[in-house]
């Protein structure tokens, strides 16, 4: 049976590793290939590189990391952050990239998720949607959540699967930093409804908030970064514990 | 030892002469018939689509030289199912190793089902050399939209809705629907199997 998907997000700038404390295992915690490579070893199903360098040596820098961290993990990886071109992707995924997901530039030009899919295949296109919960709807933000619009979260999500991505990843601005849970109602609402695999963002505390958004939100992956940076929670526990529960998971 | 990976329009070639390199293995990408029909071993990779991936290997007659190899070749996901008789995606006509049909997941009464399956899912039955090291249940990362039904070559079953084949193997010709290299410690020793064949 396919499994649900544990997934740690790095954020990376200038090529290193912004969040994390050192643990044991790796020499130097700002290096996104040991710290990749110690999550796989530890049962992480995929992982995202979510680049966050805003200067123009972006393109340069990360086609490099990414090339070390094909070479390197043995599990798939998604890269994320300031990709607005086909050029843009076919690079990184001739580096060696799995998946490369793309969020505002999708937006403001939806037709880019039609030339992405045709050119590489919906299964590695990723969209990400950062979304707020006000005036009884949810809604999707851009630019790093600083930009409102006036999109519903539900309609963007569904228009995107439309035109080729193969993947939503639902960040809930709501819950992101809380540790009080994932946002439930609307990673369910995109999950039941859509026809293409959800992972849920924001909001993970505690090993129950994992197992909630699965078995209630019915997600099909979930991604948090610094319960697993800080060393809150450790992937083989968390797995241990949703086994222990009945979900799906691969050890 | 030289492993060659077919080169074409359609492969995540990068991915597999990585997962050679970390098992030290010397491997070369290529699309020269003679470099293939020379190497030791033949791996042909593949994401994408089927008709275009098929008119490109048959405008170069790399269709007849891959169905005429005599060392071990491995198919891997697009690769596995371009092995077969025919695929339903944009009814293609494809190599024909296996006598089977690759068709489209469909969901079961009306009910909503996710194409592709993305993600880790556990094979059975396993029975061919290349398991050797692999343990019954082990997960393997699966992407895909079509699969290749069950038949007298299936030597490994995974379920996503129905049981389909999951590995073919059929004299010299070995091939999986999931991506080893891609599979974490299980994946790699299947390559390690299949390298030492």
């Amino acid at each position: 049976m396919l499994t649900k998907r544990i997934i740690p997000c790095l954020d990376i700038k200038d090529g290193r590793t912004v969040k994390g404390i050192n643990f044991e295992n790796i020499r130097d915690a700002g290096d996104p290939v040991e710290l990749g490579a110690l999550y796989a070893a530890q049962g992480a199903d995929e992982l995202v590189f979510l680049d966050i360098t805003a200067t123009n040596e972006r393109r340069k820098t990360l086609h490099e990391l990414v090339t070390q961290i094909a070479k390197h993990i043995n599990i798939p990886f998604t890269v994320g952050g300031g990709i607005a071109a086909v050029e843009d992707v076919s690079v990184l995924l001739s580096a060696g990239a799995d998946k490369v997901s793309v969020n505002t530039a999708a937006y403001r030009n939806p037709q880019l998720l039609n030339d992405l899919s045709k050119e590489f295949g919906s299964q590695c296109i990723v969209l990400a949607i950062d979304t707020r919960f006000e005036d009884g709807d949810w809604f999707v933000y851009l630019n790093g959540g600083r930009v409102k619009t006036d999109t519903r979260t539900e309609d963007w999500a569904r228009e995107a699967v439309e035109r080729g991505a193969g993947e939503i990843l639902l960040t809930s601005m709501n819950n992101d930093g809380t540790k009080q849970g994932f946002a439930l109602d609307i990673t369910g609402r995109l999950s039941r409804n859509l026809n293409v695999p959800v992972i849920a963002s924001g909001g993970a505390g505690t090993m129950e908030h994992f197992a909630d958004v699965f078995e209630k939100a019915g997600a099909d992956a979930a991604l948090a970064a610094s319960i697993f940076h800080y060393k809150e929670m450790e992937i083989p526990d968390l797995k241990n514990y949703l086994y222990q529960r009945g979900v799906q998971i691969r050890f | 030892m030289k492993t060659a990976i077919l080169k074409y329009n359609a492969g995540n070639t990068q991915s597999v002469l990585f997962a050679l390199e970390r098992l030290g293995a010397e491997a070369v990408v290529t699309d020269d018939p003679e470099v293939l029909q020379s190497a030791d071993k033949v791996i042909f990779p593949g994401v994408g689509e089927a008709s275009t991936a098929m008119a490109y290997l048959r405008e170069r007659k790399l269709d007849e030289v891959l169905r005429n190899l005599q060392q071990p070749v491995l198919g891997i996901c697009l690769g596995m199912q371009l092995l077969c008789r025919h695929s339903e995606e944009n009814d293609t006509p494809c190599i024909g190793v296996f006598d089977l049909e690759v068709k489209k997941f469909q969901s079961p009464g009306g009910n909503l089902l996710k194409i592709p399956q993305i993600g880790w899912n556990n094979i059975t039955g396993l029975h061919s050399v290349i398991f050797e090291h692999v343990p019954q249940n082990a997960y393997m990362y699966f992407v895909h939209s079509y699969y290749a039904e069950l038949g007298p070559d299936t030597t490994a079953i995974a379920n996503y809705v129905i049981n389909y084949s999951a590995a073919l193997q059929k004299d010299n010709f070995y091939a999986v629907q999931f991506h080893p290299e891609k599979s974490a410690d299980a994946g790699q020793s299947l390559i390690e199997s299949f390298l030492k064949l």
